[in-house]
């Protein structure tokens, strides 16, 4: 009879038992290090171009104001002022500035450089200081895309002239003005407090910001309480029956459905049948709502139960009403996990174009949107269709759109984290 | 606190009037025509006190659809179309109370065949296209193969020996309807016997089969020779600076604004150019229009204006705003056609 006794690995099992160890850890390091380079790549890229974005060429323009210009002269009133021809303002500075313009040709050309924005500048700026009209005033105008791009380096003036944007009378006017400091890099506060426009200069994201903040405000007035209450219900409330876990399944299933469905669901109930106005945010908030509320149910059950039974059972025991015991002990305790769930939730939303799609939110939308009903876009939607327009211009503002969504996204994510560790409670 | 959140929306979704006025346009359609109606709409925000029209791009057919749903404020009041309006979209309109439509031709688009600068300018025929990118050409009479070609040499033994390799708009795009129509049909027409089959053809024996004439003539080949770039003209153009072997198919605008990185191909010996697009002898090119729902007009203030300030001559005329953004203007004749159609509100005629 042999001896049982415990040999233990031989060394030569011990050595490959360690190198598997060790080149399982090197995987996993090195899995994780490439989805960082991955990120950080992209982040860097995107970084960089949009950076551009943040800066636009101006021009110093000096108009002189003619008190004939304007219908009741100094006494106009805003009505009357609008009515002036602002864009002959500017093409007149332009021209005075350069009597070398003679030909038609040429006079078009150097009216290209400065944006067509130009003149509601001027309209602006006279509106606000009627006071101006007669005077001789200096003013900055934004300058053509064009321009803008030659100043940032992306117009390459070595190239034959037929196939540079700029003729070469046109570089030549841009040197003397660049000469006398009159044309220059200034902070582009047009991104960021204007709506859409099809000239990139004149191009910005305030009205996707605003149409986001709307349907995503939209989107957790209704799927948080809604999501909140469907977990107690079916966490607290509900027998266990073939109903119960026929809903759970339908539930887990919802959450895995392509949001493309939810518009489409969106198309068909809100704007078909409850014939609710297209392209609106709230509508939007509505379609994501649908989205998110599956995602928020699952969490919030997850956080009802982590919560120890014992909590639930000592409340009911010392005569707490089931509702009491849940909404006044157990709720409070799993409201940190439900609010995680809610803000990812709402995060994904965010950076939904798809459904958005349907209900007529990829739109081309300059005025800022001002109600839940007004027509808007969202931000993903404009980075969407800023990538697909023909100017070099808007290459560089799809970029910085993108890093203001990744900016909301973070802040949201950064904020369940920071709800998670501080009201996360120990047992 | 959940009480109050819960009232608080309820009270939004139900208090929010759904006016049932709208005071602000809504415009559908093309995403060739995009880029020109919203340059247009925001000219007219700015400069009218009326609000800036919506502008959705959803295809020509999308549009068309949503057009033809119905009348009334929840419908679109114009659509635009990068091709004609078909026979069955007006009976569909029809059917739904829309009677009177107005047609307005707004311009020309060029498709292109380009490539990167870094390679040689390529020669083509309309010919040479439908051979390097038809599933199924002709060998001898009446008979078809799977494309055999290669490389464009061997289509055509004037052209390079270089891999077929073209990027292009998929099946859902308007842009490639009518690059299949206009480019690939145009070679395939070459064909007698083909051609023979669109309407018959008794002295060669050949019967009427417009169905398969379609087939033939617009089913593009699916060996990899043709690759489906998506909608997005700007990633067209960013693959063909990588690659420079490739060929793309996009708009004219698009090779406007990008001249410094692509080139387009000559067709039967005419460059895709501003002019030779204008007077119509670059072969691929389409007309451009929108669609006005009659009924609208009046009750939704500003189409009327609208129509106007795009059809006028500092829009779409041949010095317009519009030429800037890659618009090829119609001849003289044809605008004040257009114009008198505007002015007088003039019925759609197929």
């Amino acid at each position: 009879m042999t001896e049982l006794a415990f040999k233990g690995p031989s060394a030569e099992q011990l050595r490959r038992r360690h190198l598997a160890e060790k080149r399982f850890r090197l995987f996993a390091i090195s899995s994780v290090f490439l989805g960082l380079a991955f990120l950080g790549v992209l982040f860097i890229i995107v970084a960089i171009s949009g950076a551009d974005a943040v800066r636009q060429a101006k021009m110093l323009l000096t108009i002189s104001l003619d008190v004939d210009e304007f219908e009741e002269g100094k006494n106009s009133n805003s009505a009357q002022i609008s009515k002036a021809d602002f864009e002959g303002f500017i093409k007149k500075s332009m021209r005075s500035s350069f009597p070398d313009a003679k030909t038609r040709r040429m006079k078009r050309e150097l009216s290209k450089l400065v944006s067509s924005g130009a003149a509601y500048e001027l309209r602006e700026f006279i509106l606000t200081n009627p006071n101006q009209i007669g005077e001789e005033i200096t003013i900055w105008v934004t300058a053509s895309d064009d321009v803008d791009m030659l100043l940032k380096g992306k117009l390459n003036r070595d190239l034959p002239a037929d196939l540079r944007q700029l003729s070469d009378q046109q570089l030549l006017w841009l040197d003397q003005l660049m000469e006398q400091n009159k044309l220059e890099m200034q902070f582009n506060w047009t991104l960021f407090t204007k709506g859409d426009s099809r000239e990139p200069e004149q191009a910005g994201i305030a009205g996707a910001m605003i149409g986001s903040f709307y349907s995503v405000m939209v989107c957790l007035l209704i799927s948080f309480p809604l999501g909140v209450l469907a977990a107690i219900y079916l966490e607290s409330f509900a027998p266990k029956n073939a109903w119960t876990s026929f809903i759970e399944v339908n539930i887990n299933n919802l959450a895995a459905v392509p949001s493309i469905v939810f518009g489409l669901l969106g198309l068909a109930v809100f704007l078909n049948f409850f014939e609710l106005p297209r392209s609106a945010p709230l509508v939007g908030g509505m379609v994501l709502a649908l989205m998110t509320l599956p995602t928020i149910i699952i969490a919030g059950r997850a956080a009802i139960q982590s919560v120890p039974p014992s909590i639930k059972e000592a409340a009911l025991a010392v005569g707490a009403s089931p509702i009491q015991a849940v909404f006044h002990h157990v709720l409070p305790l799993a409201m940190p996990g439900m609010l995680t769930g809610t803000i990812i939730g709402t995060a994904r939303a965010l950076g939904e174009t798809a459904p958005l799609l349907m209900i007529g939110m990829v739109a081309f939308v300059v005025d800022l949107p001002t109600t839940f009903t007004d027509p808007a876009t969202a931000l993903p939607v404009q980075v969407f269709l800023w990538s697909d327009m023909p100017e070099t211009a808007f290459a560089e503002r799809t970029s910085a759109a993108i890093l203001v969504l990744l900016a909301f996204v973070g802040t949201l994510n950064l904020t369940a984290v920071i709800l998670r560790n501080k009201f996360e409670t120990r047992y | 606190m959940v009480k109050k959140t819960l009232a608080l929306a309820a009270a939004i979704i139900f208090s929010s009037s759904f006016a049932q006025a709208r005071d602000q346009i809504k415009i559908v359609g093309s995403s060739t025509v995009y880029p020109f109606a919203t340059t247009v709409a925001e000219k007219f925000g700015k400069t009218t006190s009326f609000k800036t029209p919506v502008v959705e791009s959803t295809g020509s057919g999308g549009g068309l659809k949503l057009f033809c749903a119905g009348i009334g404020v929840k419908h679109p009041d114009i659509t635009n179309a990068s091709r004609r309006i078909k026979k069955k979209e007006v009976s569909r309109c029809a059917e739904n109370g829309i009677k009177d439509i107005v047609e307005v031709k707004v311009g020309y688009d060029g498709i292109v065949l380009a490539n990167s600068k870094k390679s040689e300018k390529f020669e083509l025929t309309r010919k040479d296209i439908f051979l390097a990118l038809a599933k199924d050409i002709p060998a001898g009479d009446g008979k078809l193969i799977p494309n055999p070609h290669k490389t464009w040499k061997d289509v055509n033994a004037a052209l390079p020996a270089i891999k077929i390799e073209v990027l292009g708009p998929p099946p859902t795009s308007g842009t490639r309807d009518a690059f299949a129509e206009l480019a690939m049909e145009g070679g395939c027409k070459k064909f007698k016997w083909i051609k023979a089959m669109k309407k018959g053809d008794k002295t060669l024996g050949i019967k009427k089969d417009k169905k398969a004439y379609k087939r033939i003539c617009h089913t593009v080949r699916e060996d990899g020779a043709y690759i489906e770039a998506g909608e997005n003209d700007n990633m067209i153009i960013g693959k063909l600076e990588a690659n420079p072997k490739a060929l793309g198919i996009f708009g004219y605008s698009f090779l406007d604004q990008n001249a410094n990185k692509v080139q387009g191909s000559k067709i039967e010996g005419n460059a895709p150019t501003f002019e030779n697009i204008a007077e119509g002898s670059y072969p691929i090119s389409r007309p451009l229009y929108f669609y006005v729902k009659k009924a609208h007009i009046g009750v939704v203030p500003g189409i009327e204006e609208f129509m106007n300030e795009f059809a006028s001559e500092r829009t779409s005329g041949p010095d317009g705003y519009l030429t800037d953004k890659g618009l090829i203007p119609m001849g003289t004749v044809e605008r004040k056609a257009r114009d008198k159609m505007v002015a007088s509100l003039g019925n759609l005629k197929l």
